[in-house]
């Protein structure tokens, strides 16, 4: 895990503030950004992957049933895969909070 | 036992640049550099030096693919010369922010306008502030000298800074004259193998170029200047090692018959040679006077100069770049700053001269002595002058 | 499993390259093209990125998107950096003191970053015959800086600097065709892509980074934030951007032209038009005009394809 950056002081820099960790930003929380969340009605979904490729986060995965679900960590709730699911199995719901 | 060449400095350092087997040149045209990149792309056709050779389209993409050269490990070489430096200007900040280190060798310029292709160091004065190390070299020796060492300080792990090696355009990019150039066995020895510690390579993946926003920026910054302060040390050790090796010694400020002398004068670059002649005609007749040259420009030797100084009334310091609405001379304001708390400094007289490519005489330099003398018994009203200038 | 010729999702590889947690607005177009540029280009590349969209929701110190040896210097200087790397590689290899075999090496630049500022670096790059991959995600505008022109901004759309207005219709002059500029420095691959296409898209990348030589392609990436659209319709802009011939997609292989789908009847400019904000202000008499112009342009190519 990183330090936050207002704790790091210059000694603990690399050299050229290079980063060592490659894909540590998948710390950062992008989930609470959205103000609305994809459900998915398992009966319509066809299990294509269509909606994970298509999705610009790359937070869709599919589960150990074979559907593909959005990993809310990271869901901005763009609705792109709603839109572009071939059965409409992807409704895009108010977040409640 | 090493050769002795007549060869004109700018193919010199070509040639030096083949024996410390650099890896990659950007190579982009500009008078006086030109010659330094025609010899090596001979080198590179008669396959003498084994590098790749990247004809850029402008100097802006001769630093940047240096930038990326070296971020892959390579050994980088470059040269250029006043508008070329003044057009990589914002990559070079980069190359020192990013530690990346690139060796690079300037034709030191006057910048337009008007149009000058003739030498001065107002190419040098732009780029203060861009984080390199910078070395000052009056004669063909000092120049290939200094960049073998160049190679050795920049790549050292404990520095990682690019370096650049200052020479003055034409005036000694275009002497012949006879070098004592090392032999191949002796590079080796001097100059471990490049071994950047965070090379861009798929099997340990880095992110190197990212933004700080300002909750880490300054952080960056004072990492930047320890860096460059700690660098100091490397070169020192450096210059030692060579004198060891090569019975030729350098340091920071380097001084001229000025053991005890109350008035000293201070150069940079070829005017040092001219100079030394006028403190010898200038001692025979009994004056005293001693000459002081500024080697290590970035970091600036603060110790060093405070040390040659410390015993002197008068130190006349020559520019040969004029910051306009300014201090006039930037190496005398940076000089006299370094002073300021001392508390025995001498009065500090500045004087710009030899401006795109004006020539001044060892006459030049004893009329510039004995008015400093003059200005630092009387004062004056303006804060510099500027030699030779017609009225 | 890389064969992008089959449209099986579910066989394209799962790996993230450019990992979810970057800051990219929602439903960012240019996003996606990056993560499925990403999924074709594997993990043996190393990547040169210039300042812009991509670059900023990607890098904030002490963070990193990035999965693979990644570098960002300036803005402009892109293909001039990618020039060094791909020199560098090459040279220690042939020295032996090469690190890994056949790194890839691949510039990802905006459309500013391209056909504006980075021209100059770009041709000279080409020009040379660099071993490399550029990229250009073009979302016709410096949308970073909040949503300027640049010359990739399409006749007729409205940004900061070049706003509809009074006495002006926004942008006044029409996109550069920054693929035949490419093409016109003779290299062998030139494509234009685009993510609602992604099968198309991958494939199109795989073959530029593998093949030997320099190789550009242009990708349309739908802004939502810039364009003024909304966020759930990136996908669909984009396809609509290919069926109205206004962003055809094709290949130039060696000089030779291709088009990568036939259309029997272009859609009308207007269906892509009206879903942006952008040129909600133009007049039909305008819209004629562009109508006019993309159907010029668009027979004119497919001749070339012939």
């Amino acid at each position: 895990m990183t330090k936050p950056e207002s704790e790091l002081t210059w000694k603990d820099l690399e050299i050229g503030s290079i980063v060592t960790e490659p894909g540590n930003a998948s710390q950062y929380q992008t989930g609470d950004w959205r103000s609305q969340r994809p459900t998915l009605n398992h009966d319509r979904c066809v299990k294509c992957g269509i909606c994970s490729i298509f999705c610009p986060e790359g937070c869709i995965e599919q589960n150990a049933d074979g559907y593909f679900e959005a990993n809310l960590f990271y869901c901005k709730g763009c609705g792109i895969c709603a839109r572009e699911c071939w059965t409409q199995a992807i409704t895009m719901m108010e977040e409640e909070e | 036992m090493a050769k002795r060449v007549g060869i004109e400095v700018s193919l010199a350092i070509a040639e030096m640049a083949k024996l410390a087997n650099v890896d990659v040149v950007a190579a982009y045209p500009i008078t006086p550099q030109t010659h330094i990149v025609e010899h090596l792309a001979q080198l590179v056709a008669n396959g003498e030096l084994d590098a790749a050779y990247i004809p850029v389209e402008s100097e802006h993409s001769a630093m940047s693919a240096c930038l990326g050269a070296s971020a892959v490990g390579a050994r980088t070489f470059t040269a250029t010369a006043g508008q070329g430096l003044e057009l990589m200007h914002e990559v070079l900040y980069v190359a020192s922010s990013m530690q990346l280190p690139v060796v690079m060798t300037v034709a030191n310029r006057a910048l337009s306008a008007p149009l000058s292709v003739w030498g001065d160091h107002s190419d040098v004065m732009s780029v203060r502030d861009t984080g390199w190390i910078q070395i000052f070299t009056e004669n063909g020796q000092e120049v290939v000298d200094n960049l073998l060492c160049a190679f050795r300080i920049a790549e050292d792990p404990e520095v990682l800074l690019p370096v650049m090696i200052h020479l003055d355009g034409f005036h000694l990019s275009h002497m012949i004259e006879p070098l004592f150039l090392p032999q191949p066995s002796e590079v080796e020895q001097f100059i471990p193998p490049n071994r950047y510690p965070f090379p861009l390579n798929p099997g340990k993946p880095v992110t190197m170029g990212a933004f700080a926003p300002p909750i880490i920026y300054s952080e960056t910054k004072k990492a930047q200047q320890a860096n460059l302060e700690a660098s100091k040390a490397v070169i020192l050790h450096c210059w030692e090692d060579f004198g060891h090796h090569f019975k030729r010694y350098y340091s920071p400020v380097e001084s001229y018959l000025s053991e005890g002398a109350r008035v000293l004068l201070l150069t940079m670059g070829s005017f040092s040679e001219t100079a030394m002649a006028a403190i010898d005609k200038m001692r025979q007749e009994g004056k005293d006077v001693g000459l002081l040259k500024l080697r290590l420009w970035r970091p600036f030797p603060f110790k060093e100069i405070r040390q040659a100084v410390k015993n002197a009334d008068v130190l006349i310091i020559l520019d040969r770049a004029l910051s306009f609405g300014g201090p006039g001379g930037p190496v005398c304001s940076e000089i006299r700053s370094a002073l300021y708390h001392e508390q025995n400094r001498p009065k500090v007289i500045s004087f710009v001269g030899g401006l795109g490519g004006r020539d001044i005489t060892v006459a030049g330099f004893e009329y510039i002595v004995n008015r400093g003398i003059q200005i630092s018994q009387t004062g004056s009203e303006q804060e510099f002058e500027i030699f030779g200038v017609r009225e | 499993m890389d064969k992008y010729t089959v449209f099986v999702p579910r066989l394209v590889t799962k790996k993230e390259i450019f990992a979810p947690g970057h800051r990219a607005c929602i439903g960012c177009g240019e996003a996606l093209a990056v993560r499925l540029a990403c999924k074709a280009l594997g993990q043996n590349v190393i990547i040169v990125n210039a300042t812009g969209c991509m670059e900023i929701v990607s890098s904030q110190l002490p963070y990193t998107s990035w999965r693979v040896p990644w570098i960002h210097t300036l803005f402009e200087n892109t293909a001039a950096v990618a020039s060094g790397i791909e020199a560098g590689l090459k040279v220690m290899a042939r020295k032996g003191k090469q690190i890994t075999q056949g790194v890839g090496v691949v510039a990802m630049a905006g459309d500013g970053g391209t056909s504006d500022i980075g021209l100059q670096a770009l041709s000279g790059a080409l020009e040379r015959g660099h071993n490399f991959l550029y990229i250009c995600f073009d979302n016709e505008a410096y949308m970073n800086t909040g949503i300027q022109r640049s010359s990739a901004t399409p006749f007729g759309a409205s940004t900061t600097t070049s706003p509809a207005g009074k006495i002006s219709i926004g942008q006044l002059t029409w996109k550069k065709n920054m693929p035949a500029i490419a093409a016109a420095h003779n290299i062998p691959y030139v494509a234009t892509a685009c993510p609602s296409y992604p099968f198309d898209l991958m494939a199109k990348v795989k073959k530029g980074i593998e093949i030997s030589g320099p190789a550009y392609i242009h990708i349309l990436s739908v802004c939502p934030t810039g364009w003024r659209c909304p966020t759930d319709l990136t996908v669909r802009i984009g396809r609509l951007a290919v069926e109205t011939g206004i962003f055809p997609l094709y290949e130039v292989e060696n000089g030779e032209y291709k088009l990568s789908f036939k259309f029997p009847q272009l859609r009308p400019v207007a269906d892509y038009m009206k879903l942006q904000g952008r040129f909600r202000h133009l007049s039909e008499k305008t819209i004629k005009e562009i109508q006019h112009r993309v159907d010029k342009e668009y027979t004119r190519l497919v001749e070339k394809a012939i």
